[in-house]
């Protein structure tokens, strides 16, 4: 069948396999031994790293195995979704400590993306409260990993994009919350180092993300909204509605155009009136706006978008991310939402993506114009010390991303120690220089 | 809490529809034949809210079976729910070449459905009350070419409901009938899936749904009301010139 990743680009005919058991997938390997395969959750990555000609689904693989309320610690099957984990613990007063900007992620890709949330310079990522997890590799045993025990191979899967094994089901931590809110602060800030310095003021703050206005240049470049959120103890458990907006079929292309995405920048920035607005808002619309509105990627239109996300070190930020939203705000190249956020510390994962500094992700529809700019801003991430996060990736080079990831031959060693190279396989990692 | 019992509880739809009664914090008596995967899903409906679950031996194939479901009820202490769910996809080309293969189909399908039913009727009608929901299909509508042997079996078992719904209306017993069209399961792994295919937990939410409107027939989705009714209304010298 013709399947993508969230972009909608690029789209490949692969064969989707859908075991309902760990045996199931031992088997699906067996008989696959030939063609390398890769594991899939929600297809929530943006671009080809859920991609191969073999695609083994966890769809079924959705079982909670145990959870401890004592101490929040929560076993589950990968395929498992953060949605379903807020579904079901969020009335018992249970909350993921990392999540993503959307809740449609499984477990096993949360792991292999070591997803990130507005938390990560207070928690780090998802990897950093996985206690252990389970993962099949090529000769078909079942091996625990955690950062005591196959740590080498914990090391490598964590952010690795599935290319290790296929994590079977996984360990981690909950945390403890006392109602579905969040108190919620927003600052206006008039350019990028306002924004930045508001950063640097509010680091204490639980969670903090800001919205940039990418169109805007000179006094206003970074023009944004800082959102800074806290779990409130007021309001209760409340179920997240579940009636949403969707968008019914791919736009047409010429509905995203420097003047319809600054119309929206402009009637987004103008929502805040006051220069901080305070309010409490349910956990859902505050980490997951575009859950809000099902298949909003078909705002990109049938051709599909790329997301480009990358990391510069804390001591490039204001130059580097200057030289970046320059460069785009030169192009009219639009981004719809571009979030900027600042990283902690990063870990010990070969492939995981943060590290300590500011990371800005942005839309683009896909054309050739925006392949040509994305090549642009590789270089400045590149010369200032940055790179590309995988899990959005849909057209990084080789080089590019070895340079990022200068760790990528300690990835390589593992992958070749637990047999994983030409088993395990993605379009991505074949871009990448990591299989052929 | 309903006390629920599922036959077939290992099927996707089955699966789907007992994690809605487990967001509940309804009992369940889950039966199947694949014990392990039965062990697996009953410890997670325990985590999603079910009061208490317990696990039984079914297989279709095997009548003695039907002994564990006495025990069962006095686990459970009564029952308010029975939903019966199990069957299989035959290969019908297969079974063209072969009465073995025909036979099982249509005892997996039908005869073991109908056994289950003649069993529990008696309960619900001594009891005078509670429901009784089988998850039949569109095959069961008309015959066709491409998939008559599930079709007979399905058709044989909605027929059956029909006439016990109209036994046990007067003890006040819903049976509902349910009928899914194309749904995207482990069964049907092997098919192309295009615009008409719907998700298990889509038929589950409305399995619990028309169970708790006591509706006696559902279409699931409703859209397949629609086309069955064109499919059932078209003269045999047409349908017949069809590949359907």
């Amino acid at each position: 069948m013709l399947i993508s990743g969230w972009g909608q680009y690029p789209r490949v005919e692969a064969d989707v396999l859908s075991p309902s058991t760990g045996d199931g997938i031992q088997r699906s390997l067996r008989e696959n031994d030939a063609k390398p395969c890769i594991a899939r959750g929600f297809g929530r990555s943006y671009g080809d790293s859920s991609l191969s000609s073999t695609i083994v689904s966890t769809r079924y693989l959705n079982h909670f195995h145990s959870f401890d309320d004592a101490t929040g610690v929560l076993s589950c099957d990968a395929g498992v979704s953060l949605d379903e984990i807020l579904g079901v613990f969020v009335p018992k007063g249970w909350f993921p400590i990392v999540t993503p900007g959307t809740r449609f992620v499984t477990v096993g890709g949360a792991i292999a993306s070591d997803v990130h949330g507005k938390n990560h310079h207070n928690v780090g990522t998802f990897c950093d409260h996985v206690l252990s997890f389970r993962i099949l590799i090529a000769n078909g045993d079942i091996l625990n990993c955690s950062p005591s025990e196959n740590r080498d191979l914990f090391l490598a899967s964590c952010g690795g994009m599935g290319l290790t094994g296929f994590i079977l089901d996984a360990t981690f931590k909950l945390q403890k919350i006392e109602s579905s809110f969040i108190e919620e602060t927003t600052y206006k800030a008039d350019n990028l180092e306002e924004c930045l310095a508001l950063f640097d003021e509010h680091n204490a703050a639980t969670y903090s993300v800001a919205w940039i206005d990418c169109l805007k240049r000179g006094k206003e470049l970074g023009r944004s909204l800082l959102m800074l959120g806290k779990h409130s103890s007021a309001g209760g458990y409340v179920d997240l509605k579940k009636t949403t907006p969707s968008i019914p079929f791919n736009m047409p292309i010429f509905c995203l155009n420097r003047f319809s995405v600054g119309a929206f920048n402009r009637l987004y920035y103008g929502r805040v009136r006051e220069k901080i607005q305070k309010r409490r808002v349910h956990y859902g619309p505050y980490f997951y706006p575009l859950d809000g509105i099902e298949n909003w990627t078909r705002l990109y239109g049938a051709k599909g978008f790329v997301q480009y996300q990358f990391v510069i070190p804390k001591d490039a930020g204001l130059e580097g991310m200057t030289s970046v939203l320059d460069k785009i705000a030169q192009s009219g190249a639009g981004s719809f939402l571009s979030v900027l956020k600042v990283f902690g510390k990063g870990n010990d994962s070969f492939l995981s993506f943060p590290f300590e500094g500011y990371t800005l992700a942005l839309d683009f529809k896909v054309s050739k114009r925006t392949f040509e700019l994305l090549d642009q801003l590789d270089a400045i991430v590149h010369d200032y010390g940055g790179r590309i996060y995988l899990t959005k990736d849909a057209r990084m080079s080789d080089q590019v991303f070895k340079r990022g990831y200068p760790e990528w031959e300690e990835f390589q060693a593992v992958r070749e120690k637990y047999g994983a190279i030409g088993t395990f396989a993605s379009f991505q990692s074949k871009r990448l220089g990591l299989d052929v | 809490m309903k006390k629920v019992m599922i036959i077939g509880a290992t099927s996707a739809i089955a699966e789907a529809t007992a994690r809605i009664f487990a967001k509940r914090g309804d009992a369940l008596f889950l039966f199947a034949r694949d014990q392990e995967r039965l062990a697996v899903i009953a410890n997670d409906l325990k985590i999603r809210g079910a009061r208490d679950v317990y696990t039984g031996l079914y297989d279709a194939l095997e009548q003695q079976d039907m002994a564990n479901f006495e025990g069962a009820l006095k686990q459970l202490d009564g029952i308010d729910i029975l939903l019966v769910a199990h069957g299989v996809l035959p290969d019908q080309k297969v079974c063209e070449a072969s009465v073995d293969d025909t036979l099982r189909a249509f005892d997996i399908n039908g005869t073991s459905v109908l056994a289950i039913l003649t069993y529990f009727a008696n309960i619900f009608e001594a009891q005078k009350k509670g429901s009784i929901a089988v998850i039949s299909s569109v095959a069961g509508d008309r015959g066709r070419q491409s998939n008559y042997v599930y079709g007979a079996a399905k058709g044989a078992v909605s027929i059956f409901l029909q006439g016990l719904r109209h036994r046990l209306v007067k003890s006040g017993v819903q049976v509902l009938t349910v009928k899914p069209g194309f749904v995207d399961t482990p069964m049907t792994a092997a098919f192309d899936k295009g615009a008409l295919w719907a998700q298990p937990e889509q038929i589950a939410k409305l399995v619990v749904k028309a169970l708790d409107q006591k509706k006696s027939v559902v279409y699931t989705p409703g859209f397949w009301g629609v086309i069955m009714l064109i499919i059932r209304s078209i003269p045999d010298w047409i349908f017949h010139k069809t590949r359907l």
